[in-house]
């Protein structure tokens, strides 16, 4: 049996890059005002909540300050990571990867699951084989369910282009400087999944190998 | 087999790393392809919304306490000076280019056209936003009454400012030219337009980022074509570094 199906491993790797060139390309834009507000407008430095710093040329695309070209890059990813998105939310529904591997029941929200989970890791039981554990369940859910949409929603509310079209979109955001505030968290929010995503994934590089050939069962527990 | 692979991915990364990013931003199959995505979002933006579409309007306490003024902050010469300190006795805007009747008005006229009063925000490339309430008359009014050609395509501001030596200038295509809320504002909260944001006559494309609402306009000209205007890429900002023409992401 196939662990990852290939609509899967196909939407993983171009929303990979797709991530890493609006990341990148995110860090060049925040330079250009590097002060973040809450509500519908905020210009002056004194009124942000938050500073950000400069983020230096090696962290962003391209690597010299350029608002212009970011916003290129940004602008491109922004497709293939929006629509992406869409086609793996209704591939898991159509496969039942979300309702086999990913929705959650009531036990996996209790501290005990949560332990099992810890331990279940500890001992180096293979998820692919067992299925995701529930802290593994709850995470996997909050990323797709939270904050990859969070990006695209936040990212279409600061489009002025966009915003006739759902003002009500801004206004829930509580502003468009706000929606800009949680572009911006949500962005570290997914930085903060990735590394935990690569440390885990590079401590059994074979699960890397997985996610390209799809892998089996059998390679996944022989292997 | 999986190694070779694994150092291939590695490999990858570091390429992106590498500033390959900015090899394929310059190459042609890079540039049409952010050219094929902006021209998306414009098409994604006019379907959603309608091409009448309104940008939000707020009430007169939701305005921010100032308005920042940005890019030109004024026009570096004797007779701005001058009009300025003297309530612009003298500006003209002119109405041209494609149209059967041009026009050539003072402040006053355009002040005695119908009027739109709006508070909109205004959102800057860079990130920051500001409310402010703008009064003039609709763009469409001015439009009309010059008796624009079927064959133009879009409309071009000329401005008194320069920036780095290179006359302001923008453009916009009809759709926006057209829509209600684009407007030749001559005040901003209820009193003049400030220098710092235009004075006397700016423009206001309230579905598009800052650097398109012109200010200390001179000229509006009803054009076929951008390529022979500037350095051909529709603006000041998208000939000088790069922007994008539509600015509505």
């Amino acid at each position: 049996m196939i662990v990852h199906a290939l609509s899967t491993r196909l939407w993983h790797w171009i929303n990979a890059a797709a991530i890493v060139v609006l990341f990148m390309s995110g860090l060049n834009i925040s330079n250009a005002h590097r002060y973040l507000y809450w509500g519908n407008y905020g210009f002056d430095p004194k009124d942000a909540w938050l500073s950000v710093i400069r983020f230096p040329g090696w962290a962003t695309i391209p690597q010299r300050y350029d608002l212009a070209e970011a916003r290129d890059w940004h602008i491109l990813a922004a497709w293939p990571f929006a629509l992406g998105l869409l086609f793996i939310w209704v591939a898991m529904l159509a496969n039942r990867h979300f309702r086999r591997d990913l929705a959650t029941s009531p036990a996996d929200w209790t501290p005990r699951a949560f332990l099992a989970s810890l331990r279940a890791h500890g001992a180096g039981a293979d998820a692919a084989e067992h299925g995701y554990n529930p802290v593994q369940k709850i995470l996997y859910g909050l990323v797709f369910g939270l904050l990859l949409p969070g990006m695209v929603l936040t990212g279409l509310a600061i489009s002025p282009g966009f915003e006739p079209a759902a003002p009500w979109l801004v206004d829930l955001l509580g502003g468009r400087q706000s929606a800009r505030s949680l572009h911006f968290i949500a962005a570290w929010g997914i930085f903060g999944f990735v590394v935990v995503h690569l440390v885990l994934a590079l401590a059994d590089w074979r699960r890397i190998g997985a996610m390209i050939t799809g892998g089996s069962s059998r390679e996944t527990t022989n292997g | 087999m999986v190694e070779i692979r694994r150092r291939s991915l590695l490999a990858g990364i570091a390429m992106l790393g590498a500033g390959a990013c900015s090899k394929i931003a310059d190459s042609d199959a890079g540039r049409s392809a952010v050219k094929t995505a902006e021209g998306w979002h414009r098409a994604a933006h006019r379907a959603l919304a309608g091409k009448q579409g309104l940008a939000p309007e707020y009430r007169p306490e939701d305005r921010s306490p100032t308005f920042k003024g940005n890019g030109s902050i004024t026009v570096d010469s004797d007779f701005y000076r001058a009009e300025l300190a003297g309530g612009f006795p003298e500006w003209r805007l002119t109405v041209g280019g494609l149209v059967e009747q041009p026009l050539d008005l003072s402040l006053a006229d355009v002040r005695a056209l119908p009027q739109r009063t709006q508070i909109t925000r205004h959102d800057c490339v860079e990130g920051w936003s500001a409310i402010g309430e703008w009064s003039g008359p609709q763009l469409s009014t001015l439009l009309d009454a010059a008796k624009v050609r079927e064959e133009a395509k879009f409309i071009l501001f000329r401005c008194a400012d320069t920036l780095y030596g290179r006359p302001y200038y923008e453009s916009i295509d009809m759709v926006e030219a057209y829509h209600p809320q684009t407007i030749i504002a001559h005040a901003l909260n209820g009193e003049p337009l400030p220098e710092k944001n235009g004075a006397p006559l700016r423009a206001r494309i309230e579905r598009q980022l800052g650097y398109k609402h012109a200010k200390y306009l001179t000229g509006i000209e009803a054009v076929a074509s951008l390529d022979r205007i500037g350095a051909g890429k529709g603006g000041f900002w998208e000939d000088y570094a790069g922007y994008q023409w539509y600015a509505g992401v």
